[in-house]
């Protein structure tokens, strides 16, 4: 495996670095190892490291001049040698109602895989997805884990609007939509929690590294999580491990 | 009272500073002035900090009815802006008194204008910035009737016919300053040869998040795994379009980068109204 990256000016705002290998757990961990190394080394709040699947980019306010010094001490780094840092890994329940309420194409996809519901709705809720980054709205992450029997392309059509926490599936990627958005994606379900909130001290949800796992709620409970969002008491469900 | 208020908004009328920086782990957009070098020379022109808050005007302006004295500073593109019949050129401070009121006129270069106020605008600070954007400010332009509130300084500048002589040549020139994006290496021969030798002209559908134009690119490429993008970043789609982000853009995105543009390529984009054409010149490493 590649360990080392190829590094390249993004602009003049930008470092690039990327890596030859695939995306999975396993190489997240290194890039967020590899990001926590050079925060480290630049230690420079003003520069913020950000992952991808298989790269990282630093980005710089044009202000700051130390950009093409700190390209010359990325090239120094031997990333081959670096250890996997001990990342505190979350394992977060995110509550979905699959009623068909919300699961706008739950039918549709179900007649079109030729298996039921419920089926669908287990292959779902199964496994352990990754949150690789935040990116496409604020608060929406990019999960990978989906089986890949429920795998679908995006509606010909796309919907004008969809609704905030909507759950959906396009291609090989499952995913929540923070805010009510236009949509291309199969939505399957609804999440009642908050993914993005600009006023909390904690802006975001989920952030790069998470795991997550989906329960299925009925539409009570649905109303009920929401409530308690709403009130601020919803805890959230985790549990804590060093991965 | 608010200190301002607007009795028509014009076009589109924002209230920027330099941005978000530090967000992008959320999926936050930078936002920001498209033309950073404009705003921050009207808010130096007014001894401000040159991050502070101030109104980016979009092809029409508005009028503003101030109810309180205090200077003002307009940079970027050349509107004709009268405060009770006198003219207020641009790059220079003006002293406007409480009841008067600024209306910008006719737009004749460029196509963004920057107002700064002496001290910035008031506004709430959301994730390190006042820039409005759709779902983390409360709006995301500004609509008539509005009122705003200005910070203030404690000195007012007396008005003088002193102006800072500036060469905008370089912002309202067609010639944007890329250098190699990303994926440029995925393209071939011909198409970097079309890139650069030809004149694109931008499509009215052109706004805060990208510039896009008539003329496409023949392209084989078909998308990427999504990847980080930045504003400046230029995408390829697989249709031959030629997408430049610009600061409202999204953190990431599935086209080849091909190009990416400079800062000062990013101000001098900002400045070009759709219907215009540019050229693409690749900066020398």
């Amino acid at each position: 495996m590649a360990k080392n990256p190829i590094i390249s000016h993004y602009g003049d705002c930008g470092i690039l670095l990327q890596w030859d290998f695939d995306f999975n757990p396993e190489n997240l961990k290194f890039l967020l190892s590899a990001k926590a190394k050079i925060d480290r080394m630049l230690d420079n709040p003003e520069v913020e490291v950000i992952n991808t699947y298989t790269a990282l980019l630093l980005i710089y306010p044009i202000a700051v001049t130390t950009r093409l010094n700190d390209f010359k001490r990325l090239q120094e780094i031997d990333f081959s040698s670096l250890e996997n840092i001990s990342i505190a890994q979350r394992l977060i329940e995110i509550p979905v109602c699959y009623d068909l309420c919300f699961g706008l194409d739950l039918e549709f996809l179900a007649k079109e895989k030729e298996m039921s519901i419920e089926s669908l709705i287990s292959l779902h809720t199964a496994p352990v997805y990754t949150v690789y980054f935040i990116g496409f709205l604020p608060g929406f992450p990019y999960l990978g884990g989906l089986d890949a029997r429920l795998a679908f392309p995006r509606k010909k059509s796309p919907r004008n609007k969809i609704e905030k926490g909507a759950v959906g599936i396009a291609e090989n990627q499952t995913g929540i939509y923070p805010q009510a958005s236009p949509a291309g994606w199969q939505i399957i379900g609804n999440c009642p929690l908050t993914l993005f909130n600009p006023i909390a001290s904690t802006p975001c949800l989920l952030r790069a590294g998470d795991q997550i796992r989906f329960k299925s709620v009925d539409k009570e409970e649905h109303k009920a999580i929401k409530a308690e969002v709403d009130n601020g008491d919803y805890e959230l469900k985790t549990n804590s491990e060093n991965g | 009272m608010a200190d301002i208020e607007l009795i028509s908004p014009g076009f589109y009328t924002t209230i920027q500073d330099f941005g978000r920086l530090g967000t992008a782990k959320y999926g936050v957009p930078q936002a920001g002035a498209m033309d950073a070098f404009s705003a921050a020379k009207a808010n130096l022109l007014l001894n401000n900090s040159s991050n502070a808050a101030l109104l980016e005007i979009t092809f029409s302006g508005p009028k503003i009815r101030f109810n309180r004295t205090m200077n003002i500073c307009i940079c970027g593109a050349h509107f004709k802006v009268t405060c009770e019949g006198k003219t207020l050129e641009n790059d220079k401070s003006h002293l406007i008194h409480a009841g008067e009121q600024v209306n910008f006129g006719s737009l004749s270069t460029g196509f963004r204008a920057y107002l700064a106020f002496s001290g910035g605008i008031d506004a709430p600070v959301l994730l390190g910035s006042r820039s409005q954007y759709e779902g983390i400010t409360t709006h995301f332009r500004l609509k008539k009737g509005d009122n705003l509130n200005i910070i203030g300084s404690e000195k007012v500048l007396k008005e003088s016919s002193a102006r800072v002589q500036f060469n905008d040549k370089g912002i309202l020139d067609n010639k944007i300053e890329v250098m190699a994006g990303a994926e440029y290496h995925l393209l071939n021969a011909i198409q970097k040869e079309q890139l650069l030798n030809t004149e694109y002209t931008l499509l009215p559908s052109s706004n805060r998040m990208a510039i896009q134009f008539k003329e496409k690119v023949k392209n084989e490429l078909s998308g990427i795994t999504t990847a980080a993008t930045l504003p400046g970043t230029v995408q390829l789609t697989p249709q031959g379009r030629l997408v430049v982000l610009m600061r409202d853009c999204q953190v990431t995105g599935g086209y080849p980068r091909i190009l990416q543009l400079s800062e000062m390529g990013i101000n001098s984009i900002a400045q070009q109204a759709p219907g215009k054409s540019i050229f693409f010149e690749m900066l020398v490493k």
